[in-house]
């Protein structure tokens, strides 16, 4: 589904991304693990070209980020993206959050927009909230209705950037959950993050990304009870 | 002092300055009103071009912006209606000139007040527009503009206001707006204290409502 090939990222002098090949797969769920600063938001970021590419190469289905024929728009919409700060769009209210991609970028007419968007809405448990506006929602319910948002795209794949980082500990459980859901469903996901817990049980392979490059990767049980590289055991032993 | 006091609240100039301020609001108030929607067009542009990643329209926006916000409206205004039709050949009415200025004007400080709008928008914003599928255009059309816009609402209603009060040096290119005509009269009547005192009264009658007006909607928006 993506494969990543010998990507650099570099801002001005800074090289923040130093070659990194990865691969993901239909229906995986992989974490990217690592320490702030080493790269793996900008990895997640590359992947839908929010940040544009120096070197190297990520191909989405077959298409590739860098190809000038390809259009980066209509590539975009098949990648959900799911923001630490949630970035919901506050003159909207929840309903139509949801239905801005679907009616803009894919001229779906509003009823049937509005028909799935209620009911991406009652999967991740918002129903109640369709007609509400973002700013009387809490963090766990804005990152709920930012998932809706980016699933009402019918995305191949979504991208997670530390989706519970900026919520309250008690608020985390509600998103890790819809995530959890999405996961059992078969969507392809890439996830950064913090909750090792979510790693562990949801990971189908966990990347664990260092000063930037891929340090270790493979299963979970591998990374988490055996990690092979120095790097690796330093940073878990830090946080768990 | 006692006897002048009396002679001025019972002055009949009060009453006659009336037609003067009246026929002279409708004109400082047509002006103002045009020459601001077309400064908002101009501003619009040049604000935007003020974000623009090209150098050259960068460039142009900023000169634009900096020639005009460097000289006094005055200056403006007497080379509009004095050098440029005399260089150029082409006569506008002191109306037209009157109305151009304000625009012209108004659009450099609009434009600023445009570019400060959009980037008060949290990059986020964009972000998330684009992930979605939002072209740029798209995205500044229908998530960036409409939050940038209301927090642009209050600058914009003072410019206005700044506007409506910077006509008044038209008097100068002898547009008969407000200020115009009651030098007329006090120079036909020879009469001051009464008269300038309703000039004041005339910009006092639009301005503080429409200040009012401001502040409610500014509570409106919870900017």
């Amino acid at each position: 589904m993506i494969k990543v090939n010998d990507l650099h990222k570099s801002f001005g002098d800074l090289e923040v991304l130093k070659g990194i090949d990865a691969e993901v797969k239909e229906k995986e769920v992989v974490c990217v693990i690592g320490p702030s600063g080493s790269g793996k938001s900008t990895f997640l970021r590359c992947m839908n070209h929010l940040e544009e590419i120096t070197s190297g190469d990520v191909v989405i289905d077959g298409e590739s980020l860098r190809d000038p024929k390809v259009n980066i728009n209509k590539l975009r919409s098949q990648v959900g993206m799911v923001f630490q700060h949630f970035n919901l769009f506050p003159h909207k209210s929840v309903l139509e959050n949801v239905t801005l991609g679907p009616i803009k970028v894919k001229g779906i007419s509003k009823e049937e927009a509005e028909k799935s968007a209620l009911e991406l809405l009652a999967k991740v448990g918002l129903s109640d909230k369709a007609d509400v506006y973002p700013k009387s929602l809490s963090g766990g319910q804005k990152q709920r209705v930012a998932i809706a948002r980016a699933l009402a795209m019918n995305p191949k794949v979504m991208l997670f950037d530390e989706p519970t980082s900026a919520l309250d500990p008690e608020l985390v459980g509600d998103v890790l959950q819809a995530m959890k859901d999405l996961a059992i469903e078969g969507m392809t996901m890439v996830v950064v993050t913090h909750e090792m817990g979510f790693a562990r049980e949801m990971g189908d392979r966990v990347i664990f990304m260092d000063e930037g490059i891929i340090m270790e990767e493979g299963p979970p049980s591998q990374i988490f009870d055996d990690p092979q590289h120095p790097r690796t055991k330093e940073f878990l032993s830090k946080i768990i | 002092m006692i006897e002048q006091l009396t002679e001025i609240f019972t002055s009949t100039h009060f009453r006659t300055t009336l037609p003067y301020i009246y026929r002279g609001l409708q004109v400082t108030l047509f002006i103002t009103f045009v020459g601001v929607i077309i400064g908002f067009i101009l501003g619009t542009i040049f604000g935007l071009a003020r974000l623009s990643k090209s150098k050259i329209i960068y460039g142009l926006a900023t000169v634009y912006i900096e020639l005009v916000r460097g000289t006094p409206i005055l200056v403006q205004a007497l080379f509009l209606y004095f050098a440029v039709s005399d260089f150029f050949g082409i006569n506008f009415d002191a109306v037209t000139a009157g109305i151009i200025a304000i625009a012209i004007n108004a659009g450099a400080y609009i434009a600023e007040i445009v570019r400060g709008g959009v980037e008060s928008v949290d990059k986020g914003q964009m972000e998330a527009g684009r992930s979605i599928g939002l072209s740029s255009t798209q995205t500044m059309r229908y998530i960036i503009w409409p939050q940038a816009f209301r927090r642009m609402i209050p600058p914009l209603g003072n410019q206005f206001i700044i506007s409506l009060k910077d006509t008044s040096i038209f008097a100068v290119i002898s547009v008969g707006e407000v200020t115009f005509l009651l030098r007329q009269y006090v120079s036909t009547t020879g009469e001051t204290f009464v008269p300038y005192i309703m000039l004041c009264l005339a910009y006092l009658v639009i301005t503080i409502p429409a200040m009012l007006i401001l502040r409610r909607v500014e509570r409106r928006l919870d900017v």
